[in-house]
């Protein structure tokens, strides 16, 4: 069984992102890029089925050529072979590039499955694997919480507002996984050692046959403005030295909820 | 008038609570026509109409309910194609994202998540998105051909009924929603059990965090909240970390919330949390760390351990109750 991940490199999520008011882009900048730590689930989920069913994961990402270092960390996990696609036009594009790129990306090599992240930590669209399971013309099974596949099927527990509903479609399909789906594994030593020995097929939009149809020259929505929210005006912050309860208590009081 | 179409999700014959956001947005920036597909979905015709909607398409193919997505993608597609609305407006929920996401591939067309304002400029439109835990407003024009499909949050927009509505026309359809493909087929539904109000509902929310330390300490919240007729919510880090379910969680991957009163505890306040939250009439933070960036959005916050300030609030508010 073989399997795709698409995995997004981004700032570090712990630390609070900036956006330049001049480009209107995130400022990228003095902060470390990290694997999304949702794509690690994704990955985890991967791995945990190459090694029951046979087969390889393979990593693909879109980035600048530093994101290399988002797809290494995923090979460190175990993933098998990697695809980076990285050029200057596509620079800032939009998620319809983006899941236009990996389909250009992987045309001709057949999967199983395909497993991304619900959305990425940074951009949160969650756009890009509905759109890609719109262009490859596959089913997509979202949210998943839990994902089997047995006798050609993959079956998942799909997260709703009030529980899960239990989804079916036949291989090759696309999964997007929660953060509940599993723990992600942390690297070892060796799988660090032995990743940066793996093959990692860089591409550009020349190789894809994308020149002038995604990225810079295919955007569908330009950012225009950027500006502060209106900010709660700050409250009372008190050190608890006993009284804090009762403080919370007479609040409450106060708001008449009690 | 620019034409505005609403994806109109329904439960049960009744549209589900954004659907109304949307129609109040949808008519001050045009003429509105719903689209409600599945079964039951003909009953919703008289709230889609109250809230604006003038024209709506009903089909009530069992497939809109069974499959995911693609039935919904292959009739709004062929209505899409034949009608040219100019902006298409969904929530951004389980359904309307992979709906909307697909139709966005299929059609070539802008799609712009998360937004929770959609105005008429310069004869287009422009889409407001929070960002950063809504602390920033990105302003997003499109730039392909119409229509713009816009996912709008829950709770961006209050849902007010049309001042003067008429009765909508009301269209029913039972042309074939199958392509052929291979399709995601939902097998059964489960729903998890929860006591007290509901998240979307309450006045009242309790909420934790990583801060409490083991998932045997939510008791206490459960507790809390019983004396105050609240809900019980959770940061997506315990969700995460498997100590609630994901129903409770409040935030960017979760439910956005608009309580009256909102308790954070042991929550820091990332920003995948406060973008669901910070909405809150008012904000009531207790938390250890006192540079937890919730303590910024706070009306009250305690810098304090969560374990002794709790049980004590619990004793607070039942003495106070008792009076």
């Amino acid at each position: 069984m073989n399997v795709l991940v698409c995995v997004k490199q981004i700032p570090d999520p712990n630390v609070p992102g900036k956006l330049d008011p001049q480009s209107k882009r995130l400022v990228r900048e003095g902060v470390d890029a990290v694997l999304d730590p949702g794509d690690e689930h994704a990955v985890e989920a991967a791995l945990q089925l190459v090694e029951s069913s046979g087969g390889e994961a393979t990593i693909i990402s879109m980035g600048p050529p530093r994101a290399m270092e988002a797809i290494r960390r995923a090979l460190a996990m175990g993933g098998h072979r990697g695809i980076l696609i990285t050029d200057p036009g596509l620079e800032n594009s939009d998620a319809l590039s983006t899941a236009r790129a990996i389909t250009a990306a992987i045309k001709g090599q057949t999967y199983d499955l395909i497993i991304c992240g619900t959305e990425s930590t940074d951009g949160s669209s969650g756009a890009v694997p509905a759109q890609l399971a719109e262009l490859l013309g596959l089913p997509l099974l979202s949210f998943a919480k839990k994902l089997e596949v047995a006798d050609g099927k993959a079956r998942i527990d799909r997260q709703t507002d009030d529980g899960y509903d239990v989804v079916e479609a036949p291989l090759p399909a696309i999964v997007t996984v929660t953060g509940g789906i599993n723990e992600a594994r942390y690297p070892a030593l060796r799988g660090i050692m032995q990743a940066k020995n793996k093959e990692v097929k860089q591409m550009g939009l020349q190789d894809m046959g994308l020149d002038g149809k995604a990225g810079k020259a295919a955007l569908t929505e330009e950012v225009v403005e950027i500006k502060p929210a209106e900010a709660r005006k700050a409250g009372e912050v008190v050190e608890d030295k006993g009284e804090g309860a009762k403080r919370v208590a007479d609040f409450l009081k106060e708001l008449k909820v009690i | 008038m620019a034409g505005i179409w609403v994806f109109a999700e329904t439960v049960d014959g009744a549209p589900a609570p954004v659907v109304l956001e949307l129609l109040t947005k949808a008519r001050s920036l045009g003429e509105v026509t719903a689209v409600a597909l599945g079964p039951g979905a003909s009953k919703s015709a008289d709230a889609l109409g109250k809230y604006g909607a003038r024209k709506i398409y009903v089909h009530e193919d069992p497939a809109f309910r069974d499959i995911l997505a693609t039935p919904a993608v292959e009739l709004l597609a062929r209505l899409i194609e034949k009608d040219k609305p100019d902006l298409v407006l969904f929530g951004m929920t389980y359904d309307g994202r992979d709906v909307a996401s697909r139709l966005s591939a299929r059609l070539s067309t802008a799609l712009i998540a998360n937004a929770s304002d959609v105005v008429s400029k310069n004869g287009g439109w422009a889409i407001v998105t929070p960002v950063f835990g809504g602390s920033l407003l990105v302003t997003t024009v499109p730039r392909a051909k119409a229509p713009t499909l816009v996912l709008i949050r829950p709770k961006a927009v209050a849902a007010e009924p049309a001042a003067s509505a008429s009765a909508p026309q009301v269209e029913t359809l039972t042309d074939p929603v199958e392509s052929g493909k291979p399709v995601a087929r939902v097998l059964r539904r489960e729903k998890e059990k929860a006591s007290g109000p509901k998240l979307e509902d309450a006045a009242i929310i309790v909420s934790g965090g990583r801060g409490l330390g083991a998932p045997e300490n939510f008791k206490m919240l459960d507790e809390l909240a019983a004396e105050l007729g609240a809900a019980v919510g959770a940061s997506r880090a315990v969700v995460d970390a498997g100590w609630k379910p994901y129903s409770f969680q409040i935030g960017q991957t979760g439910k956005t919330v608009k309580p009256t009163v909102y308790i954070a505890i042991g929550i820091s306040g990332a920003m995948q949390h406060t973008v669901g939250m910070k909405g809150a009439k008012t904000i009531i933070a207790i938390n250890k760390d006192p540079e937890a960036p919730i303590f910024k959005l706070a009306d009250l916050g305690i810098v304090g351990d969560v374990h002794t300030i709790v049980p004590q609030l619990i004793q607070e508010v039942r003495s106070r109750k008792g009076k």
